[in-house]
């Protein structure tokens, strides 16, 4: 694939993201943060984040299987799920967190586990998306490196 | 720990030692990469802990720390507990404290105001928050 195509099959992906409400501007903003000095900073971002968060969701399914039910303990394993999705611009993510607290709060188990499920699903999808994004960034990078070395 | 990187030479390294240090507290990794990130981006030099036990080691050590940024809900110490703490130092109490959140509570923004925070942001934090308190209190 051409490099003119490649950039712009790039800038199609990442507006799908927005308009079907996968990110907000808060990735936006950890991509005006890339420089020569950190020219993958989201994609290590985002790395931190898919290496954390199947962490963190298998702790809240495991939480949610004991007897007695631990809601503060749920409540806070799903408070830095939101916190971290929020901070790469995860909005459904963060979004789904906000519905699970809510039950949390409800003392309401099953619908902990039905958001749970949706927490998934979210997380598979946009773990497919981004790292399929990444994936095209860095066919286009070695490019955009040279362009950027001869300034 | 993370530190600020992106220099390297002698020359390079004088610099750096030249520019602010921050300190960032942060339980989530995800959440260290991202201020340091910012921080950098404003040209700061950035050290990044996880805890507000590490910060304080560090503290005890590094005498040369401009600002710290502190998220406030963390496991053992809370970024509170560990303003207070730095606030009852001789040797600290000088050092301006953020506090981050994501949870806008008015009770605990007064709180860590009351306790002498110099600033409280809500997350995720934006560059432009950042670059404006660091502005206001560093320079």
């Amino acid at each position: 694939m051409d490099y003119s195509t490649l950039r712009r099959q790039i800038t199609f992906m990442k507006k799908s993201f927005f308009d079907q409400g996968y990110l907000d501007e808060q990735f936006n903003q950890l991509e005006e943060l890339q420089d020569e000095s950190s020219p993958n900073f989201v994609e290590e971002v985002v790395a931190l984040f898919l290496k954390d968060s199947p962490r963190l969701l298998t702790n809240i399914e495991h939480t949610i299987g004991k007897y007695p039910q631990d809601f503060h303990r749920l409540d806070s394993l799903v408070h830095q799920l939101k916190g971290s999705g929020s901070s790469i611009g995860a909005v459904r993510m963060k979004n789904e967190c906000s519905v699970f607290k809510a039950h949390c709060n409800d003392k309401n188990l099953e619908g902990c586990r039905r958001s749970l499920q949706r927490m998934k699903r979210e997380h598979a999808t946009l773990k497919q998306k981004l790292e399929s994004y990444f994936q095209l960034l860095r066919q286009v990078a070695p490019r955009e490196h040279a362009v950027n070395s001869r300034k | 720990m993370m530190s600020c990187k992106g220099l390297g030479g002698e020359g390079s390294a004088a610099a750096a030692a030249a520019l602010p240090h921050v300190l960032a507290v942060d339980d989530s990794s995800v959440d260290r990469a991202v201020i340091s990130g910012i921080l950098r981006s404003s040209k700061f030099r950035v050290t990044a802990v996880d805890s507000g036990k590490r910060a304080l080691e560090l503290l005890g050590s590094e005498a040369n720390v401009s600002m710290i940024i502190t998220d406030y809900w963390m496991p053992e110490m809370t970024g509170y507990e560990l303003l207070k703490k730095v606030k009852e130092s001789s040797k600290l109490k000088g050092i301006p404290v953020v506090i981050m959140s994501s949870e806008n509570v008015p009770t605990r923004i007064t709180r860590c105001m009351e306790e002498g925070a110099e600033d409280f942001l809500l997350k995720p934090v934006q560059p432009s928050d950042v670059s404006r308190l660091c502005n206001r209190v560093l320079r």
